[in-house]
Order: structure tokens, then C-alpha cells, then sequence
């Protein structure tokens, strides 16, 4: 086990008669990706936001690099990278300009070169961060975060509003930090951005932890998912329900399960259209655990 | 790197971004000699008679009420609109992220500001001395320079305690605009009001406008004789500048009000 970046033992933070985060415990280790994921309002940003050391809490023990963020010292600050979910820079400097004078705040800067190389804004290093678009900003609040060379770097949230391409682009730029032995706290809504770089996650319903562990984890042990269509008309199979326009078997022993089915099918000379079996996902096990109607989210 | 070296480095990004918005930049220097011009346009430039049968030209009787002018709108007006631009964008969120230390930042923000407000100042009188025959100060420039300084150092600190009264950018101008241009009304800064009613006396005596009109008036006035350094008025800004660094310091805020 390799040494722990944050530790938070039963974390509370009361606003006013509201308690929004209810008592968490989190081990984040070092050089890990740690990914923690919620609805909105279910108290994300209002831990990162203690963890970073933006808010005070109301109860509970919390280490973040050894030290205790509410204090904030200059030594935490330097160690830690923070990018926020929205923030402004100066809209007239260039992107090299920018990250030049972020380098300048930290004993031990990342050097520029490779900070913009980092995060892929090599072609745009001296455009004015007004020319960015809303991708490219984001990648330079990354730049910002990562200009101090830290240990630690807190992502909100990094890709909303990419599109896919440069969400892709962004994956690879967070598995290269974790090549750098970065360790890295992230908040996201996307299950398949936690599922395909996050070593653990840890999902928030309501102010409490529901679920943490690493997303294989997480999903195994639950029901793989037979999904198929039929002609109209055809009555479905036994143990089958209806999903939207198609229909759904959920397997404890897939095997044995779509077997039946196939022969089933065979039998009567149905085309089982569209045919896909999947082993759940981390969105499957989030939807279980944050729904209403599975007793998730009260 | 230690706190003030971080704060000069500071006052070079900030300028390095104020000039690269030229229209901006244009504007801020253009506003002083507007007024300057205005005023000649609309009064003449004639000497006019003042205490003890002396005459004074025109423009050197009103370039105090433009340099307070300046000075007032590079520091207060400017920094309180910078502060809190900063403070809605999540600007002074993420610098208050990094190691920079709050009084580096702070320190780098009125330290621009007042270089850009002195910059203004001898523009402006360079501008008037040149195209208007304004009697640029002498024996009493020292004073002139202490004066600027002191109203500078106050009236960023008032620009900076304002910021915690103002909720969000979209009221920033409504606000700064109303606790300002009433005094300046009053304060003989943009018309001269001879003479007040005791209880207008009283109030804009109150305020530090008009004191520092006099303590600029000072360095220009023929009557002066001596260094013309005005204390009581300097102590008087000095003043509300301090009670302006108390609010700010203790209700000052890092990230947009809610």
C-alpha cells in the first residue's frame, strides 16, 4: 500500500439547518486517480472545496498532503494544483503569458514548455486566452493547475462541455499526469470517464458515501445484461422484461442464461435482432445507487 | 521569491493586460484631458481674480479638481470595478489557490494602479501647462508628490473596502457611480460651489473629496506660500483610508457573493 495523499475521516459541513456532507471517510493513495462522482447537489464540490482549502468544515478529521487544508499554509499551496469548475484569467494575455506567470507563484515550477505541451496547447501558445475556445480554455485551466509541479492536482469536473474528441484528448492528458506519479482528485458526472481512468471512485448520494472502491470493483457481482429485440408479435422468452423497445434478460450465470435464450430463438426461428450482452457498468451500479425509485437520492 | 518581488511581478502582468486592451487604456487616459478640454471649451481661459487681488488663469484653477479626478478614478473607481470583475470571473479564487500571498496580490493590484494614476497626473499636467498655460507647481511639487501619494495609498483602500458592499459585477458601476459622483458635486470637483449652505458645508466636509482638491489645490495656488503641504487635509484621507483597509480586510471576499 503506498503512502495515503488525502486521508478524511468523518467529514461534516453544515450550511446552517442543511447538513450537506453527512460524515465520509476517503483514503485517497498517492499516484492514484481517484475519481469522486454524484448527482448535483449531493455535496462534490463542497468536499473538494474543503479538501483544497476554499471552505471551512464542521466536524471531522482531514489530511490533504500531510497537511491540514484548513490552514492553508504556503508549503500546502505549493504542492497542490487546483482546477476549479469555473474561473476566470486575464482575457488578454497569451497562453504562455498566462502560464509564465502561474510558474512564477511556485519554488518549483513545471517548466513551461512542457506544461503546454502537457495539455496540448502547443499550437495556440501565444494566442490571447480570449481567442481560446471553450475546450482550449479549459485545457489551460489545467496548464494553471499544473504550472507548480504539484503532488496533488484537484480537477472539477475537467471535461464538461468537450466534445468527444477532446474529451478523449483530455483522458490521455490525466493518464499522463498518473504516469508522472501525479495523484489526482477528480469530480465528474461522466461514468465513462470514471470507469476508464479513475484506480477508485467514490460515489456521493445525499451527503454520504454509497459505494467506493475501484470501478471493477464496484461492478462485479453485478447482473450482466442480455439485450435483445424481436419481430413484432413474438411473445418474448420467460425471465425476459421489456426495455424500452426492446427486451431485457438480467443474468446471474450469462452462460448458461443466453444459451437458453439462443436456443429459444433457434427453436422457433426468431432473429434475436441487435443482440448484445454487457457486463454492468459503473453507470449501472451509479443509477442503482442515485435513482429515486431505487431508493438512491432521497 | 518573497512577497514583494511576487507583488512587482504582479504590477508587470497587470500592466502587460491593461495595454493590451487599447480601448480601455485610451479611454482611461482620455478622460482627464475630455475634462480638461471641456472645462477651457466651456469657460474660457481667461484669469480670473482670486483672494488678494491676484489673477490665475483659468485651467491652473481647475486642474486640482481634474488631477483629484484622476486619482480617484485610477484608484478607487478602477480598482473597486478590477476587484470585483475579478472576484465574479473566479479570478481572485484561483489565485487564492496558489502560494502567491493575498498582500502580494493586493499590493501588485494598487501599486499598478497608482503608477497608471500618477502617469495620468503628469499627463494631464503636462497637457494643460502645454496647450493651456497652467503654472506647473515648483517650490511646492514635494508637496504635490506627497499629497498624490497619500490620496493614491486612501482612496485604493477605499476602492478596495467598497468591494464588500457590491453583491455581484452586473451592480459594480451602479454602485461605485453613486457613492462618487454625488460628491463630486459637492465637493467642487466638477462645478465649484462658493459659499454652501452650513449644513452642505458640513457634509462635504465630511467626505475626503474635497479635501484632497485642497491639499492638490495647494501645489497650484499663487496664494500659497511655503511648502504648501496641506496636513490636516492629508490626515483626513489618510484617515478614511484606513478605516477603508479595516473594512476591507475584514470583509473582504476571494469569491463571488452568493
Amino acid at each position: 500500500m503506498s503512502p495515503t495523499a488525502i486521508r478524511v475521516r468523518g467529514l461534516r459541513k453544515s450550511y446552517g439547518e442543511l447538513e450537506a456532507v453527512k460524515g465520509i471517510d476517503l483514503d485517497v493513495a498517492e499516484g492514484r486517480v481517484f475519481a469522486l462522482l454524484g448527482p448535483n447537489g449531493a455535496g462534490k464540490t463542497t468536499i473538494v472545496e474543503i479538501l483544497e482549502g476554499y471552505r471551512n468544515r464542521s466536524a471531522g478529521e482531514v489530511s490533504v498532503l500531510g497537511s491540514d487544508p484548513r490552514d492553508a499554509e504556503a508549503l500546502f499551496r505549493r504542492r497542490v494544483g487546483i482546477v476549479l469548475q469555473s474561473t476566470g484569467v486575464e482575457p488578454y494575455l497569451t497562453v504562455s503569458e498566462l502560464i509564465e506567470q502561474f510558474r512564477g507563484y511556485y519554488p518549483d515550477p513545471r517548466p513551461l514548455d512542457e506544461t503546454i505541451e502537457l495539455v496540448g496547447l502547443t499550437a495556440k501558445r501565444n494566442d490571447r486566452v480570449k481567442r481560446l475556445s471553450g475546450g482550449q480554455q479549459r485545457r489551460l485551466d489545467v496548464a494553471l493547475g499544473l504550472a507548480g509541479n504539484p503532488d496533488l492536482l484537484f480537477l472539477d469536473e475537467p471535461t464538461t462541455g468537450f466534445d468527444p474528441g477532446a474529451r478523449r484528448d483530455a483522458w490521455q492528458m490525466i493518464r499522463n499526469l498518473r504516469e508522472l506519479g501525479v495523484t489526482v482528485f477528480l469530480t465528474t458526472h461522466y461514468m465513462d470517464e470514471a470507469q476508464s481512468l479513475a484506480d477508485e471512485v467514490a460515489i456521493l448520494v445525499d451527503g454520504r458515501i454509497a459505494a467506493q472502491g475501484p470501478p471493477a470493483i464496484l461492478t462485479s457481482g453485478k447482473q450482466t445484461r442480455i439485450r435483445f429485440r424481436l419481430p413484432e408479435g413474438t411473445p418474448p422468452p420467460g425471465g425476459s422484461t421489456v426495455a424500452g423497445d426492446a427486451f431485457e434478460i438480467h443474468a446471474d450465470e450469462p452462460t448458461r442464461e443466453l444459451h437458453e435464450l439462443t436456443s429459444w430463438a433457434v427453436e422457433r426461428g426468431v432473429e434475436l435482432d441487435q443482440l448484445t450482452v454487457s457486463h454492468a457498468s459503473l453507470e449501472d451500479v451509479y443509477l442503482e445507487l442515485t435513482q429515486p425509485e431505487n431508493g438512491g437520492g432521497r | 521569491m518573497s512577497g514583494l518581488a511576487l507583488a512587482l511581478r504582479q504590477v508587470r502582468y497587470e500592466n502587460l493586460a491593461f495595454w493590451r486592451n487599447p480601448a480601455a487604456a485610451f479611454f482611461t487616459f482620455a478622460f482627464p484631458l475630455m475634462f480638461l478640454v471641456i472645462f477651457n471649451l466651456a469657460f474660457g481661459n481667461e484669469p480670473i481674480r482670486i483672494e488678494g487681488g491676484r489673477t490665475v488663469r483659468f485651467s491652473t484653477f481647475i486642474i486640482p479638481a481634474i488631477i483629484t479626478l484622476s486619482i480617484v478614478n485610477t484608484q478607487y473607481t478602477n480598482i473597486a470595478m478590477r476587484i470585483v470583475f475579478g472576484r465574479d470571473g473566479g479570478l481572485l479564487k484561483r489565485v487564492r489557490g496558489t502560494p502567491l500571498p493575498a498582500w502580494s496580490f493586493v499590493l501588485g493590484t494598487i501599486a499598478h494602479a497608482t503608477l497608471l494614476g500618477l502617469l495620468l497626473v503628469v499627463i494631464t499636467i503636462a497637457a494643460g501647462a502645454l496647450f493651456y498655460g497652467v503654472d506647473v507647481p515648483t517650490t511646492t511639487l514635494p508637496a504635490l508628490v506627497v499629497t498624490l501619494i497619500v490620496a493614491a495609498a486612501g482612496y485604493s483602500a477605499l476602492g478596495l473596502a467598497i468591494t464588500t458592499v457590491i453583491p455581484n459585477a452586473d451592480a459594480a458601476p451602479a454602485i461605485v457611480n453613486f457613492s462618487i459622483l454625488p460628491l463630486y458635486f459637492l465637493s467642487n470637483v466638477f462645478i465649484r460651489i462658493e459659499d454652501p449652505p452650513a449644513w452642505l458645508d458640513f457634509i462635504r466636509e465630511l467626505f475626503p473629496i474635497i479635501h484632497t482638491v485642497r491639499a492638490v489645490e495647494a501645489a497650484f495656488s499663487p496664494l500659497t506660500s511655503g511648502s504648501g503641504l496641506r496636513l490636516g487635509d492629508l490626515a483626513f484621507i489618510a484617515l478614511w483610508g484606513v478605516a477603508g483597509a479595516v473594512i476591507a480586510a475584514r470583509f473582504f471576499s476571494w469569491e463571488p457573493r452568493l
